[in-house]
């Protein structure tokens, strides 16, 4: 398995800089907010919930309830789904050799709209359901997207399974986005909410959406983890990896199955927050070499950080009033995106 | 979604309009009124409006209309006989001829199918325009800004219509019903704060707005006011700032839309040290009564106006 390629290592010193820079976000998350609740009034109550440690705590009931109810939630949710989306893309853009493969590449973002516009429409009184059908619709129609493109795609030969599998998804994203427009102008009084929904948000943040996302994020990013050697030895070739002894279809499918399922949750409880997936990986790459040994953990931790600065800004550039975070994403995002370009253009 | 901002001196003519009794409708009343009472009740009319002149050559009698507002108007003032379908929205009063029309999606080769005499729509996208190659006028009447905006519209369609009476005797009525409503409004020392949310995302509406206009009827001052430095009127808020700013009300658009109930407010994490949701202050104000700009606004705002009388008497 270590024959002809031998790619860098992770080094110890690049792996504390991620780190450093998600504590740095998350310390940022927690204090700037459209209230001001002051560093150390927060860390008196932080500290103040260790056990055994009793600070007279500066935050009164309802400066703790916006920070510990409100905004700890919204910045770890942020980090959760942007260390998701990152993880997604890097797998995503490993498994299809193609630098421009984002999590939504193979269906689950138009499935997830399609599910999300299915309820808004139709089920408006879900009022009284126990659970908000609106993330679970969304998850399930993100995993039909994947699923029908899956079952499309791999009818290809063996040399054209990864074309053939972006062509399906290209075509699946087409039809269930057709058929999510026309409900929408069925239904077109609910155009708004359908619209708010895709442009992706975390205003609504709660543990529960935590909660929710979590199990994915952990069952996602250790499957992906396990195979990031199998990664790179993907990315010679399908033939050159099969000579190796690797199956590639089934390491294919395995990191494709993950990285959809993880996508899919987070898309559920986030809505489509565009360019987190090819950002984030890319910069890893620029910085720290194209190794998927690297490139893989590393999206995880900067992924979380990127989302996190991306919703501070959001929330606290027109103060009290929001930005959608999908629109940050995109206009950072954006830019980027065409140096990125522009560089593997060159490269090829 | 696309109201303009206004000068702030059409806020003073509401508000001053809104107290003094009878002080605007009669001989001060803003030129727009003056005008459409002295266009001659006979046929043809000419009406002006934002969106250029508007002739109709008879008294029409198969009217169809794409706005639910318009649709409310028509029917207050006597002309519903005359209107022969309205759009998929329109749902008021309940023998309204409802079709399948989109206001939202106007398809003209299907109003045309109506054969109208009168097409009244609150904005003219869609390709509503080409409805002049078929000599068929179009009345825009856009989404009001303010009262004074309410009653100029009625008017306008009384002309069109033919009913120019029955409007003046509808905009009295609505007058009349503001201020005895208003008059119910108990005193407070410091005025009472609201949010009125538009959906579950937080979206809200200023006092700029048309929305916001019938809570400053009531003498209420608006949590989101601080939020909207753009101007446009619906900004959406953060959770944080909602439980921040604490408001005294809490008025529900978003029953309909999105099933949100009080209920479901009050669980929302974080949000039970809310003033409104202790003191259980959370009102539905229904999503159509408080989006259209037509003769239900007295509904609206004797809601609005019997939440601040039960907030007083806590």
């Amino acid at each position: 398995m270590t024959a002809d390629v031998r790619p860098t290592a992770l080094r110890l010193r690049w792996l504390l800089l991620a780190v450093t820079s998600l504590a740095i976000a998350l310390v940022l998350g927690v204090v700037i907010g459209p209230v001001q609740l002051g560093l150390d009034t927060i860390l008196r109550d932080v500290v103040d919930r260790l056990p055994l440690v009793d600070v007279s705590s500066g935050l009164d009931d309802r400066a703790s309830a916006i920070f510990w109810q409100l905004r700890v939630p919204r910045v770890v949710l942020a980090g959760l789904v942007g260390s998701m989306l990152a993880l997604a893309g890097a797998a995503y853009q490993g498994v299809f050799r193609n630098p421009l493969a984002d999590p939504y590449l193979l269906g689950v973002a138009a499935g997830a709209g399609l599910g999300a516009t299915i309820v808004i429409a139709f089920a408006p009184g879900a009022a009284g359901w126990p659970i908000d059908p609106l993330p679970l619709a969304a998850f399930g129609g993100a995993l039909l997207g994947v699923s029908v493109t899956y079952i499309l795609g791999r009818g290809g030969t063996r040399g054209r399974t990864t074309t053939t599998l972006i062509l399906a998804g290209v075509a699946t994203a087409s039809f269930l986005t057709a058929i999510q427009t026309y409900i929408q102008q069925r239904e077109d009084d609910t155009v708004r909410q359908v619209y708010t929904w895709i442009l992706g948000q975390l205003t609504t943040a709660s543990w529960r959406e935590v909660a929710l996302v979590l199990p994915y994020l952990l069952v996602s990013s250790i499957a992906i983890l396990l195979h990031r050697r199998l990664l790179d030895i993907l990315s010679v070739g399908d033939e050159e990896a099969g000579s190796l002894g690797v199956n590639t279809s089934r390491v294919r499918l395995i990191i494709v199955v993950a990285a959809s399922l993880g996508t899919a949750a987070a898309v559920a409880v986030s809505g489509l927050i565009g360019f987190v997936g090819v950002i984030v990986p890319h910069t890893v790459r620029l910085l720290f070499g194209s190794s998927y040994r690297v490139v893989v953990p590393l999206s995880i931790v900067f992924g979380a950080a990127f989302l996190i600065l991306a919703d501070v800004v959001g929330r606290t550039l027109i103060a009290p009033a929001e930005i959608p975070i999908g629109v940050i994403t995109a206009f950072l995002g954006a830019p980027f995106f065409l140096i990125v370009l522009r560089r593997s253009g060159r490269i090829a | 979604m696309t109201r303009s901002a206004r000068p702030p001196v059409s806020v003073a003519v509401a508000l001053v309009c809104a107290f003094l009794v009878g002080a605007c409708g009669t001989d001060e009343g803003p030129t727009t009124e003056r005008a459409a009472a002295a266009v001659p009740s006979g046929f043809p009319v000419t009406i002006d409006t934002a969106t250029g002149e508007v002739e109709i050559p008879a008294r029409p009698e198969h009217i169809v209309s794409l706005s639910p507002t318009a649709t409310e108007m028509l029917f207050a003032i006597e002309a519903g006989e005359q209107v022969i379908a309205v759009d998929d929205q329109s749902d008021h009063p309940p023998e309204v001829p409802t079709t399948d029309l989109s206001g939202f999606e106007p398809n003209v080769e299907a109003i045309a199918s109506y054969e109208p005499d009168l097409v009244v729509a609150s904005d003219d996208g869609g390709g509503l325009k080409t409805l002049a190659d078929l000599d068929i006028p179009l009345l825009v009447l856009p989404a009001a800004a303010t009262v004074d905006d309410t009653y100029a519209q009625i008017e306008q369609l009384g002309v069109a219509t033919g009913h120019v009476g029955d409007a003046a005797d509808e905009v009295a009525t609505i007058k009349s019903r503001i201020d005895e409503i208003v008059a119910t409004i108990p005193d407070f020392e410091e005025p009472p704060t609201y949010y009125h949310e538009l959906d579950q995302t937080y979206f809200t509406a200023t006092s700029d707005t048309f929305i916001g206009q019938v809570y400053e009827l009531a003498g209420l001052e608006n949590i989101a006011d601080k939020a909207d430095k753009a101007g446009a009127g619906y900004p959406q808020l953060s959770a944080e700032y909602i439980v921040e700013a604490d408001p005294d009300l809490i008025f529900l658009a978003d029953s309909e839309c999105c099933n949100q109930t009080p209920a479901r407010v009050a669980r929302r994490p974080g949000w039970g040290r809310i003033s409104a949701i202790e003191d259980d202050a959370i009102f539905d104000v229904g999503d159509d009564i408080s989006s259209r700009w037509g003769p239900r606004v007295v509904d609206f705002l004797q809601i609005v106006v019997d939440a601040v009388i039960q907030l007083e008497s806590l």
